[in-house]
């Protein structure tokens, strides 16, 4: 049974503020198969392609008839918690920082036998939930949890340093003036946030749902206009120290290619706000956010993109934009490098074409703002590093994944 | 030449009354910054690009000695003015950009008129006919070559009034369609000045012709300002107005740093 978290109380201002300590790193570069899974929030382990047997750790041959056909594919989850124990003065800075430690020993269902991060209600003889994780140094590792719901199941402390539950965080919408960023500044408020500062730019511009924002306990409308240098930095020096989680809701989307554009003057428009926006928000915020990542039960811990599924493969129609985007998809792994240290999460949620006006011509399936609000509530709670909402984002997922020219040549439509 | 002789008097009369506080310099700008409101199109059209600051070093790692920035910004953000060729009417006309426009035109004494009464009550007041008409009988008639000044006390309002944006577009105060003819062709004005986003009133898309001072004014090769501040602190005649846009290639307007004298006497 999981003790809930409690509202954390003001900081003592006499009291340092603890850095970040991070778990050990080295991997090997088949094990980024666990990578790629504990990203995606999916639980994937090597199969023979040989005799089909599973295997755990990621190896380049199999241990039962050694073939070197060993493919990362979607295992069932399920095992049994064999063993446990507990490391009261582990010599690793970052775990001793957190001890006591639980791990255990899991006798997977499909066969190999894993050690694992344990959730707190995990108990001996006890079937449990396998998942791959990120740690706080952005790498796979394995986690069990028990088989059902239990009490205040996500507020095991443990299951803690692998998520970034927005629930008692402080979270910053950078532009609320899209329905997206209204509807992830609801989402977030409903997920137990303590408060949702959401960015408004040009304010002397009246938009839709202004009214909404100014009526909810706990969302603070604040002025920001993410392109701007200055806009950028001034907020920050407000409340940079209070962003425990930063949702990057920048969206400026106008259709077009190249040759029937004239000129720049839209495409610099679309740098502006998506890319350059992008860099002000990070180093105005990135830093602090860097260094607040062990910063008590709101630390720092995520930062999220919403991205179009478009920056992974140029839809022509939307041409100029898709690029924004896949320069934005660019600095957000930088970003991820630069977070690193601080155990920061970065979350790419792709998209199809939104609900919105922008894409008014074009055919559903279309993505409702409501679900890329709910879907970074998800994601942040299960600590995940990539999305992909509504079926055409995923789509262009697996297509871009089976063959990036065909997808090229089918979206030249 | 006596003429000549006497010009240059005046004017070293004139530099020592500016500095002896005889005469005032007023600014009527706002400053430049980021955060000022802009024009709003559709979102369709081209959209005037904002003012950005971007800090290049401030003393430090990337230049030690020395503060400066790189500003980007449209031409017709801020306290801007108004050239010819930035309406379809003035486009054929000869020297009609900000960097082939004559020089002396960018100094000229103004006449304000002064509405601000009526733009407090009524964001979409239009100047018309008959207020002219009255002011003239107080203050004698437009002189030509003047510019006419719309005093609205619209600069000191707060930036979401000041814009006054509704969802059938921005209501502030502006110039009728028949005043800005008459203006032009009649009083041969200089230009129109506005403290508001624009020469034009808010709504003047509706009037016919639509926008009719830029209509006006641009296809008689005349200018307009728009975004001036301190009105208020001018008198109904006698300032003399310095307006000198930047001498942007083919530039259809500018930012600019607008002031006028004023004799305090």
């Amino acid at each position: 049974m999981i003790d809930p978290i409690e509202p954390p109380r003001r900081k003592n201002p006499l009291l340092r503020t603890r850095l970040p300590t991070s778990p050990p790193r080295a991997r090997s570069r088949t094990s980024h198969g666990f990578t790629r899974a504990a990203a995606e929030g999916r639980f994937m382990l090597q199969r023979c392609e040989g005799c089909g047997a599973f295997t755990y750790p990621a190896r380049e041959a199999c241990p039962c008839c050694l073939s070197d056909a060993l493919a990362f594919v979607d295992a069932p989850p399920r095992g049994l918690l064999l063993a446990e124990t507990t490391a009261h003065v582990p010599s690793d800075v970052y775990f001793r920082e957190r001890a006591p430690w639980r791990i255990g020993l899991v006798k997977m269902d499909c066969g190999p036998t894993i050690v694992a991060h344990l959730h707190g209600d995990c108990v001996e003889g006890a079937p449990v939930r396998m998942s791959f994780q990120l740690d706080k140094s952005g790498q796979a590792v394995t986690f069990a949890r028990p088989e059902g719901e239990t009490p205040n199941m996500a507020d095991d402390k443990q299951w803690r340093e692998m998520t970034a539950d927005p629930r008692f965080r402080r979270v910053l919408v950078t532009n609320g003036r899209s329905a997206i960023g209204r509807e992830a500044a609801l989402a977030l408020k409903v997920a137990g946030a303590k408060t949702v500062f959401v960015g408004i730019a040009e304010p002397w511009r009246p938009f839709a749902g202004e009214k909404l924002l100014q009526g909810q306990d706990g969302i603070e409308l604040v002025s920001l206009d993410a392109a701007d240098e200055k806009s950028t930095r001034n907020l920050a020096a407000d409340i940079g120290g209070k962003v425990d989680i930063l949702v990057n809701t920048t969206e400026y989307v106008r259709p077009g290619g190249l040759l029937d554009r004239e000129g720049t003057s839209i495409a610099r428009d679309e740098v502006d706000q998506a890319y350059l926006g992008f860099i002000n928000l990070a180093q105005a915020f990135g830093p602090i956010m860097r260094m607040r990542g062990a910063d008590g039960i709101n630390n720092s811990v995520a930062w999220v993109n919403i991205l179009s599924v478009y920056a992974l493969a140029n839809w022509p129609a939307f041409g100029a934009y898709s690029a924004s985007q896949a320069a934005c998809l660019s600095l957000s792994h930088c970003l991820r490098a630069e977070l690193r240290p601080g155990g920061i999460k970065m979350m790419n949620v792709f998209t199809g074409p939104v609900d919105t006006e922008w894409f008014q011509t074009v055919p559903p399936p279309k993505v409702a703002p409501r679900a890329i609000g709910q879907a970074v509530v998800s994601g942040l709670k299960g600590g995940l590093e990539e999305m992909y909402v509504g079926d055409v984002a995923e789509e262009i997922r697996q297509r871009l994944a089976a063959n990036p020219k065909a997808l090229e040549r089918e979206l030249d439509r | 030449m006596q003429g000549k002789a006497l010009q240059g008097k005046a004017l070293l009369e004139l530099a020592g009354a500016i500095a002896s506080d005889a005469v005032r310099v007023i600014d009527l700008s706002f400053t430049l910054s980021p955060d000022f409101p802009v024009i709003v199109l559709p979102p369709e059209f081209g959209q005037a690009a904002p003012v950005r600051i971007q800090e290049i070093s401030r003393y430090d790692a990337r230049g030690p000695a020395w503060y400066w920035n790189n500003v980007t910004f449209g031409e017709h953000t801020g306290t801007h003015f108004d050239a010819p060729i930035h309406w379809f009417t003035g486009k054929d006309l000869a020297n009609n950009a900000v960097d082939t426009m004559p020089p002396k035109d960018m100094i000229a004494p103004a006449c304000v008129i002064d509405c601000s009464a009526q733009a407090a009550q009524d964001p979409d007041f239009l100047l018309t006919m008959p207020i002219v008409e009255a002011w003239e009988t107080r203050h004698g008639r437009i002189p030509s070559r003047h510019w006419v000044l719309l005093r609205t006390d619209w600069s000191k309002k707060g930036w979401r009034d000041y814009s006054s944006l509704r969802d059938d577009g921005a209501h502030t105060p502006g110039p009728d369609a028949a005043v800005m003819k008459w203006l032009v062709e009649e009083r041969g004005i200089i230009g129109f000045g506005t403290e508001t986003i624009g020469t034009d009133a808010g709504q003047a898309g509706h009037f016919e012709p639509p926008y009719p001072a830029h209509h006006f004014l641009h296809g008689a090769g005349r200018y307009g300002l728009q975004c001036l501040c301190n009105l208020d602190q001018l008198p109904a005649t006698g300032a003399v107005i310095i307006a000198s846009p930047l001498k942007i290639q083919n530039g259809s307007g500018s930012p600019l740093r607008v002031i006028a004298l004023v004799s305090s006497t």
